[in-house]
């Protein structure tokens, strides 16, 4: 009997791996998705079909009702939810992982017969510590996804909060989770265990708060990371294979791509956990020297002409894009420039946006075909040939600061060469600096036209105004 | 399975799938970051086979409640997530070919 068990989570695992593997090209990602729906159903058919084994007394109400309940819960939000409230959707699901781990954890603490992994009060401590770090990195993913998500909401400030002896009194939750940990192999008492969530729950929220809007990209990835870790610590807790590979692909994911989005910002990913970053935004220098410099600004007018008798066009989206929700508006005008013969392309910064891929999935769903869209490697060296960059709800990077001011706070950071095109067209709400509270020599360029306004107001009027052209 | 054997096959299967995951993902191409991020945090709800042993016992008790509230969070992140990533995916198009 458990020979077919563990037959059929290799096969998840590997309907797992198809599942990812099918997401490195758009055409094949369907049927990845696939996969991973048939290697789920494959894993709670099999476990329910041997539960009657490995449970004497057995009773699938509270199950089926808990997968009625979920399942209904979860298909409703999924398919109700506005994709630019995707990240914070993101943030509550993998919130949700933790929690789920940090209630297994409980409960085969609390039972651990069904789990074969001895009897309550002696349970084997290899086990004791396996689900000491399933409870722990849970509880931290828990509270630390909600922190997250309501700073993605706006129910939080998504300003960097920071307060005194911050670091230490992390250094001292994580120093503590350890000693409950190995605590909990001598004394298997309930009172550890609350300790330990509570800690942990604690240091979740602690984490996460100093760290601002912006780099939400690296958090996400993160807490995707440590959701994966979590179900990898109950898998050697559970002495569940399937757990641990799907664990370990969750982990590998997430992992990776805090990496990428840290590259995208040239930071370690120890200085945007640490935070605080753009906690002294809009230094008085910046704002003085802002005030006389000269600025040329345009009306929507200006940019139809402009994009109109140009022959090639980079946009390039920001999240500023995604809080207007003007990215139909910005597809209806290209579509306009593309009947005029111009080539419009699409340029995304690795950390546009507020998760991995944000910009991507903003501009499919408006209908923006994946091969007019690029990645800064592929389209950076075309902006020089171009007639028009055309920077919607961007604005840190294509600073050109981080190219020539070593003292910039962004220095380094690999940014999309705008300044290279003939003409940079800006829309901008104001001249407020960016996130990084870093000014943008960009906006006193002579080849710069800042458009001020509402980013779908702006393209909804050069889409006015380029129609009403002929 | 003894405990401490178990922890070296599980140590030998971890690492492997790390390095699977590893390069796997490494393939994903960057536009489809985003369906990533729920794809795989839909199948790490597969940590509801652990919760679908917990709610199993007939006898209700701290540890059946835990398990019931585990397979209900369980399952919102299995349904939510596969039908978020798969509502993604339906509208990554490509350009149509001009005759």
């Amino acid at each position: 009997m458990t020979a077919i068990l563990s037959f059929s989570y290799l096969v998840s695992g590997i309907c797992f791996i198809m599942a990812l593997r099918g997401l490195s090209s758009p055409e094949t990602a369907k049927s990845g998705n696939m996969f991973g729906m048939c290697g789920m159903a494959l894993a709670i058919v099999t476990t329910l079909f041997l539960l009657p084994n490995i449970i004497p007394e057995i009773s699938y109400n509270l199950i089926i009702a808990g997968v009625v309940i979920g399942g209904s819960i979860g298909a409703i939000i999924a398919q109700r939810i506005q994709m630019t409230a995707l990240p914070q959707l993101v943030a509550a699901f993998h919130s949700l992982v933790g929690l789920a781990a940090v209630f297994v954890a409980i409960a085969a603490f609390l039972s651990p017969e069904a789990y074969g992994i001895g009897a309550a009060g002696a349970i084997h401590g290899g086990s004791l510590v396996e689900m000491g770090l399933g409870l722990a990195i849970g509880a931290i993913t828990f509270t630390g996804s909600i922190i997250a998500f309501g700073k993605l909401q706006g129910l939080i400030s998504g300003k960097p909060v920071s307060f005194p002896l911050q670091h230490p009194l992390n250094a001292l939750l994580g120093i503590a989770i350890v000693g409950l940990i190995i605590a909990l192999v001598f004394q298997q008492s309930v009172a550890i265990i609350i300790a330990l969530t509570a800690v942990s729950l604690l240091l979740g929220i602690l984490l996460i708060i100093p760290i601002g809007g912006a780099d939400m990209p690296v958090v996400i990835s993160m807490l995707n990371s440590y959701s994966g870790w979590a179900a990898c610590g109950i898998g050697f807790t559970l002495q569940n294979p399937l757990l641990i590979i799907t664990g370990a692909l969750v982990g590998a994911s997430g992992a990776i791509l805090s990496y990428i989005m840290c590259k995208g910002m040239n930071r370690s990913i120890f200085n945007v956990i640490l935070g605080g970053f753009g906690a002294e935004a809009g230094g008085a220098g910046a704002t003085a020297s802002a005030a006389d410099r000269p600025v040329k600004s345009g009306s929507a007018e200006d940019a139809a002409f402009i994009l109109k008798n140009a022959s090639s066009v980079i946009i390039v989206p920001g999240y500023g894009m995604a809080v207007a929700q003007a990215q139909h508006a910005l597809r209806e005008m290209c579509d306009l420039l593309k009947k005029e013969g111009v080539t419009v392309r699409y340029a995304i910064h690795p950390v546009a946006g507020r998760m991995p891929g944000h910009m991507n999935v903003l501009l499919a769903e408006a209908n923006v075909p994946y091969d007019e869209v690029f990645e800064l490697d592929e389209i950076n060296r075309d902006f020089g040939m171009s007639d028009v960059a055309f920077v919607i709800g961007a604005n840190d990077v294509t600073n050109p600061a981080a190219k020539t001011d070593p003292k910039s706070p962004i220095f380094g950071m690999p940014i999309l060469d705008v300044e290279k095109a003939k003409t940079v067209l800006f829309i901008k709400r104001s001249m407020a600096s960016g996130y990084a509270g870093v000014e943008n020599e960009l906006f006193y360029r002579a080849n710069t036209m800042m458009l001020f306004g509402d980013a779908k107001k702006m393209c909804e009027m050069i889409v006015k105004s380029i129609s009403g052209g002929h | 399975m003894e405990a401490s054997n178990f922890f070296i096959t599980g140590l030998t299967v971890f690492v492997l799938a790390c390095f699977v995951g590893y390069y796997v993902v490494w393939r994903v191409t960057p536009a489809l970051h985003s369906p990533l991020m729920a794809v795989t945090n839909a199948v790490s709800s597969v940590i509801i086979v652990g919760a679908l042993i917990a709610a199993g016992p007939a006898v209700i008790n701290t540890s059946t409640i835990l398990g019931f509230l585990a397979v209900v969070l369980a399952s919102i992140n299995i349904f939510g997530g596969f039908i978020v990533t798969r509502r993604m995916l339906q509208m990554y198009k490509k350009k149509e070919k001009k005759a």
